[in-house]
């Protein structure tokens, strides 16, 4: 069965509407999180100003819908926000904001608030600060090159 | 701005109004009970029995070779079970595929826990069983081949003829599930030496909730379903009147138009995939070009995620399937695309687009200008086509 049709108003809305898609050049940090094999991959792109406020997040999501929403959802509670007050933007912050989602999407809000996560840490090795509590990032693989390589 | 293109006829098809028609006074008027004495309900059984025989002869099979069922699920569990039942004592070895429905496949898992040992045989990229491999993996301790006539998702129709003269050189039981192919494909149970055929009315313009299982005379098979003597004692359950009428006339109808139906949809399905290619990059059509059911097209699109695919074809009107893993509320892709050699990646972006004699040109060619736009849309917030394009770019 699909999750399509359990999907609230806002989700459908972030879905169908995209907030801040696009890249940030130059970007004050960048994260991209998830695995292409589970079919979620999301990249998170964040402007920082001198007094290390969010002034711009963009995103570019490969994934479901709730994972194109959650994504959007984040770049929206994160601008405006101290990297302290972004990196307390939690996957149920997201997903409250949202009005929920389906139990097997959840997922999703989590990818979300890793995005965000890995921009921040992004951002603070290239200034070489220390935001408490950020961990670093993982990596994944990617399978396809070799299948188009054959 | 309520336009609805129904392109998931492989998930299942319209009653058409000829075939509600036939079955409408089963409900209120003749619903009496056919297994019942009296003379009104000797109507009905006669009617039944006549539903029996028009669907035994599209299939070239004797009308007591057809035994009713709720659905293509329950005949497939059926033939499973029922031939690993009645010939334990001769062997316990079943083969099959890997690109099976689940009804089969999680029929033999379940044998699997309880003794039997299965064969899950691999398919080429296009999805094709290779019958030398099939041969060789029989045993003596082999009881059943079950292999299915056309698959699903793909579309690609197996050498069922081939597997069923093999299957009958060892002196082995040979199930097909047909559940995507009766009614779409000219089938004979004689020529194609077929033991045991699954179907179900709901794919071929009939009513959910009746499917058949064709059972060859003299095949050994246990029941499923206990409780009664209906379908000559073997398959317990008031009979589905209703549905079997409607059954036999959607089998009727197909039947008659079959040649005219597999002409107009294969013209459509191949202009279809042949826009899709020529017009939308780094696309792929999945399963046999040649051995393919003519409602079927299956393409992968790399960069995009299918789901976000369906409820943007489904905000243009267009209903379709999707063999991503978020469709599935699983973490894998479809077990078929990756049987085919698919990486995960590219199975996610999967769509099922099944067509039928309903479709128009039209139809078609505003389902492929909605691909293009809500492809290249995905693609414009695909991190994988961002870096993609980079790379493209540089190198």
């Amino acid at each position: 069965m699909s999750q399509v049709t359990e999907y609230s108003e806002k989700v459908m809305d972030h879905f169908s509407n995209p907030r801040n898609v696009g890249e940030i050049e130059n970007a004050s940090g960048v994260g991209t999180v998830g695995n292409a094999k589970c079919g979620d991959i999301m990249r998170m792109y964040l402007d920082i100003d001198e007094n290390q406020i969010v002034r711009e997040a963009k995103f570019k999501t490969f994934g479901c819908g709730a994972a194109v929403a959650t994504s959007s959802m984040a770049t929206e509670l994160v601008k405006g926000k101290t990297v302290e007050e972004a990196l307390k933007v939690t996957n149920k912050a997201v997903m409250e904001a949202l009005d929920g989602l389906p139990p097997v999407k959840i997922h999703c809000s989590l990818l979300a608030e890793q995005a965000i996560h890995a921009a921040l840490w992004d951002y603070a090795e290239k200034n070489n600060i220390v935001i408490e509590g950020l961990k670093p990032p993982v990596n994944d693989i990617d399978e396809t090159e070799e299948f188009y390589k054959s | 701005m309520s336009r609805r293109i129904y392109m998931d006829n492989a998930a299942t098809t319209r009653v058409t109004p000829e075939v509600f028609e036939a079955m409408s006074p089963y409900f209120t008027e003749l619903y009496g009970n056919p297994s019942s004495s009296y003379e009104f309900s000797g109507k009905i059984a006669k009617d039944v029995a006549e539903a029996r025989k028009a669907i035994a002869n599209t299939i070239g099979a004797d009308e007591q070779e057809i035994f009713f069922t709720n659905g293509g699920s329950e005949s497939d569990n059926w033939a499973i079970k029922g031939v690993a039942d009645a010939l334990k004592d001769k062997g316990n070895h079943i083969i099959t595929t890997k690109i099976e429905h689940h009804a089969v496949l999680h029929t033999c898992e379940f044998l699997e826990e309880h003794g039997f040992e299965v064969t899950y045989l691999p398919v080429d990229e296009n999805g094709l069983v290779n019958p030398e491999e099939l041969e060789a993996a029989i045993k003596p301790e082999t009881v059943l081949i079950s292999v299915m006539f056309a698959n699903n998702e793909i579309g690609t129709i197996e050498p069922i003829a081939k597997i069923g003269e093999i299957a009958h050189k060892h002196g082995v039981y040979f199930h097909t599930d047909a559940v995507q192919a009766f009614g779409h494909v000219a089938i004979d149970v004689n020529e194609m030496n077929i033991d045991l055929l699954s179907a179900s009315a709901h794919k071929l313009n009939g009513p959910k909730g009746v499917g058949l299982l064709y059972i060859r005379k003299g095949v050994k098979l246990s029941n499923l379903i206990h409780g009664g003597a209906q379908e000559r004692g073997r398959r317990a359950g008031t009979t589905n009147a209703a549905g079997i009428i409607g059954f036999g006339k959607a089998a009727e109808l197909a039947n008659a138009k079959l040649k005219e139906t597999i002409a107009y949809e294969t013209k459509l399905r191949d202009k279809l995939i042949k826009r899709v290619l020529e017009e939308i990059p780094y696309s792929r059509v999945n399963g046999d070009l040649t051995n393919r059911l003519s409602n079927n097209a299956n393409f992968c699109f790399r960069f995009i995620e299918g789901e976000s695919l369906l409820i943007l074809l489904d905000s243009k009107g267009i209903c379709a399937s999707s063999g991503s893993a978020c469709t599935s509320g699983s973490l894998d892709p479809s077990h078929v695309l990756l049987a085919i050699g698919l990486p995960h990646e590219i199975a996610h972006g999967s769509v099922r687009l099944t067509i039928s004699d309903e479709i128009t040109e039209e139809d078609i060619d505003y389902t492929v200008d909605s691909l293009k736009e809500i492809v290249g849309r995905l693609r414009d917030m695909s991190p994988l086509y961002e870096d993609f394009a980079k790379k493209e770019l540089v190198g």
